[in-house]
């Protein structure tokens, strides 16, 4: 029994088996990849009334387990133990959707005639008593001839009683290790009859109560008034990105300074202490004050998602994605692509058209990502006035906004283009259940924003941690002669002038050529990257951002900031996105397109941005 | 008639459904969801701006967003 034990949660989409996962194993999840495959891995630890543990794994949801996607092929690999390198599990804790028992019982008894060890969590009953419905679990378990619990995942009901059911269900499995018996399976026709059968068993009362979800989607998927609506939570949500996270920002940005101060005071000067305050601190620091601005778009995306409304929003955008041969579905990447292009893309694993995914990839870089906001933020504060314009429009929103826009509209523009070309193929389909609207829970909530937040953070601990303090060494190696400036003598000025010959035409000047180097591995690095140029070009400077707008404010002509703006709208400057591309479409091939033709955008948009700018004379 | 033609809120019932015309992926999907021949379904929104693409089908319990070009692949009779 030394042996990790394992159990494994399946069920359809929308049977509530992710709140269910992390009501049962809490915020110590485990996410990886299933090796091989695109396929999201999210595994925790769920200790049994025994006390021992067992490994309990969240698997796609599946309608079938004739696969129509790799999800649902990974789940149907893993339950019949054909996963390579992954361990069959002992006990399938099957969910169900109470409310919708006639749908979900159509795959239940495929999963059941494995014969395996199985536990039913009979799901969201509350939402079914909403409904208007009384259910006998009893009588499901007769029909089922596997134990029946009934749980509420969010308010944490039944969750004693079915991790005891989960260890009976492993006792059994220990005692009798035999390889499961089988039964034949049904036809598709003959799983749903049966399936209607034992629903209408299990059902004891049925009232007539309207459904709450189809009054509300009366009035959400209304065709006029569904997009009105959609269109201002957008808007609120890229407003409330910029007005809410400042206080938070500001805090995050003065402990950064007491940090960088009390170093200051308490270590004798020198290389090493340069290093920590003029190198890692501004660097890190000037990435992660941005963490609030990430944490509340992610906050309104996982709102969305757990109260239903996602799906609603993909249905009203599927005529406007069907315009530039794209789905409705291809909208929940493309919109998690505001906070970061990588979920975003690993997103599109639920595209099942080859065509239509890929397309979606490609475009996916395009949407304005939370990585630029630290660009974005910079440049807007230090050269745009903040002034409003009629209406209590900020004139600052407006023009973020309108970078926004600009991403999507070029998007757009990139899908029409991409399906006439490289990706043409037949028109996608759309096809979606509508889940049931629920209340958000905080919990759900909060470990969704803490596993976001903490990709992001690892990213500042990494990737832009080492891009920071190899950006330093470049600027101070080799030590200016006197009477030279620092920037000049280094490596890193001598890289930035092979830039600077390329972008000079499109108005960029040398700190933006230096700042672009670095920024190929993340966006936000441009800005630690102005930060470090420019406290070496000033010393005595105080390394905050208020400091670097002044800069910036003083030193960059308007023509060149918002060139420098429209070229962040386009060019691929994320290596971590470059890799999850390659990852998700195999290969270097089409990384490689979307590299180009992005940067051939930014290149070409900054360069426009910059010659009309200055023949307006702004 | 065909599911795509169907006024909205009326009950209907799929008598058939010519799948040839549907990209196999479609069709499986469709199946697996339970918008197959004798399911009892109704059109509970069509389109956006006044279109009339997509549409959201009621089957049983569930809602299914389709487009119009499986709706129009089911053949249906008003009950």
């Amino acid at each position: 029994m030394s042996r990790q034990r394992r159990a494994a949660l399946v069920g359809n989409p929308n049977s509530g088996k992710s709140a269910l996962f992390n009501a049962l194993t809490g915020a110590r999840q485990k996410i990886a990849n299933y090796p091989g495959v695109t396929v999201e891995r999210k595994a925790g630890r769920l200790i049994l009334p025994s006390g021992a543990p067992v490994e309990l794994i969240d698997l796609p949801g599946s309608y079938s387990f004739d696969a129509a996607s790799p999800d649902e092929e990974v789940t149907r690999k893993v339950i019949h133990g054909e996963f390579p390198g992954e361990a069959l599990p002992e006990v399938l804790v099957l969910v169900l959707d109470a409310a919708n028992l006639e749908q979900h019982l159509v795959f239940a008894q495929e999963v059941i005639a494995l014969g395996r060890p199985t536990v039913v969590a009979l799901n969201m009953l509350d939402l079914a008593e909403r409904d208007g419905l009384t259910l006998d679990p009893a009588a499901l378990e007769k029909a089922l001839g596997v134990p029946v619990i009934p749980t509420v995942a969010v308010r944490r009901k039944g969750l004693t009683e079915l991790a005891e059911a989960i260890e009976q269900a492993d006792v059994r499995a220990a005692a009798d290790p035999s390889p499961a018996s089988p039964r034949p399976a049904l036809a598709l026709s003959e799983r749903r009859q049966e399936a209607r059968k034992v629903a209408k068993a299990a059902i004891v009362a049925e009232s007539a109560q309207h459904r709450i979800h189809a009054q509300v989607d009366r009035v959400l998927l209304h065709p006029w008034i569904g997009p009105v609506i959609l269109f201002a939570i957008l808007f609120v949500m890229f407003q409330a990105v910029f007005a809410w996270a400042t206080p938070f920002a500001d805090g995050l940005e003065a402990a950064v300074t007491a940090i960088s101060d009390w170093v200051v005071a308490t270590f004798p000067g020198g290389f090493l202490r340069d290093l920590v305050t003029q190198g890692i601190l501004a660097g890190v620091g000037s990435v992660v004050v941005f963490l609030p601005q990430i944490v509340i778009l992610f906050a309104f995306i996982l709102v969305m998602e757990a109260s239903g409304y996602m799906a609603r929003a993909a249905f009203i955008m599927d005529r406007m994605m069907a315009g530039v041969g794209l789905s409705g579905k291809s909208f929940i990447p493309l919109l998690s692509s505001f906070a970061c292009a990588i979920p975003g893309i690993m997103a599109t694993r639920s595209i099942a058209d080859p065509k239509d995914r890929l397309t979606t990839i490609l475009i996916a870089p395009l949407m304005t990502c939370s990585a630029r906001l630290p660009v974005y933020a910079l440049i807007i504060a230090a050269v745009i006035p903040q002034t409003t314009v009629g209406g209590g429009i900020g004139l600052q929103g407006l023009v973020l906004f309108g970078l926004y826009v600009a991403g999507i509209i070029g998007a757009m523009a990139a899908a029409l283009l991409l399906r006439r070309t490289v990706t043409q193929g037949s028109a996608s389909g759309f096809i979606m259940e509508m889940p049931r609207y629920q209340m958000p829970r905080l919990r759900d909530l909060a470990i969704g924003l803490w596993q976001r937040a903490w990709i992001f953070l690892r990213r500042a601990g990494t990737i832009i941690f080492a891009a920071t303090i190899a950006l330093w060494v470049l600027l101070s190696f080799p030590q200016a002669e006197p009477g030279e400036s620092q920037i000049d003598a280094s490596f890193a000025g001598m890289v930035a002038d092979g830039v600077h010959a390329v972008v000079e035409p499109i108005g960029f000047n040398r700190e933006m050529a230096l700042a672009l180097v670095p920024a190929m591995a993340a966006r936000e690095v441009a800005v630690s990257s102005l930060a470090t140029t420019y406290a070496v070009a000033s010393e005595d400077e105080e390394q905050t951002a208020l400091a670097l707008e002044h800069e910036v404010a003083a030193r960059w002509s308007l023509p060149t900031a918002l060139a420098f703006l429209a070229w962040f709208v386009f060019a691929p400057q994320c290596l971590s996105t470059i890799a999850v591309a390659r990852r998700e479409t195999n290969g270097w091939k089409w990384p490689a397109f979307m590299v180009g033709y992005l940067f051939a955008l930014a290149y070409v948009f900054a360069g426009l941005t910059y010659w009309i700018a200055v023949a307006l004379g702004l | 008639m065909t599911l795509d033609q169907l006024d909205r809120g009326q009950r209907a019932t799929v008598l058939s459904v010519d799948w040839a015309i549907l990209a196999p992926e479609d069709a499986k999907r469709l199946q697996a969801m339970g918008l197959d021949q004798g399911a009892h379904v109704a059109v509970a929104h069509r389109g956006v701006f006044g279109g009339v693409d997509p549409l959201t089908v009621t089957v049983g319990r569930m809602t299914v967003a389709v487009r119009r070009v499986h709706a129009a692949a089911m053949t249906v009779e008003a009950i």
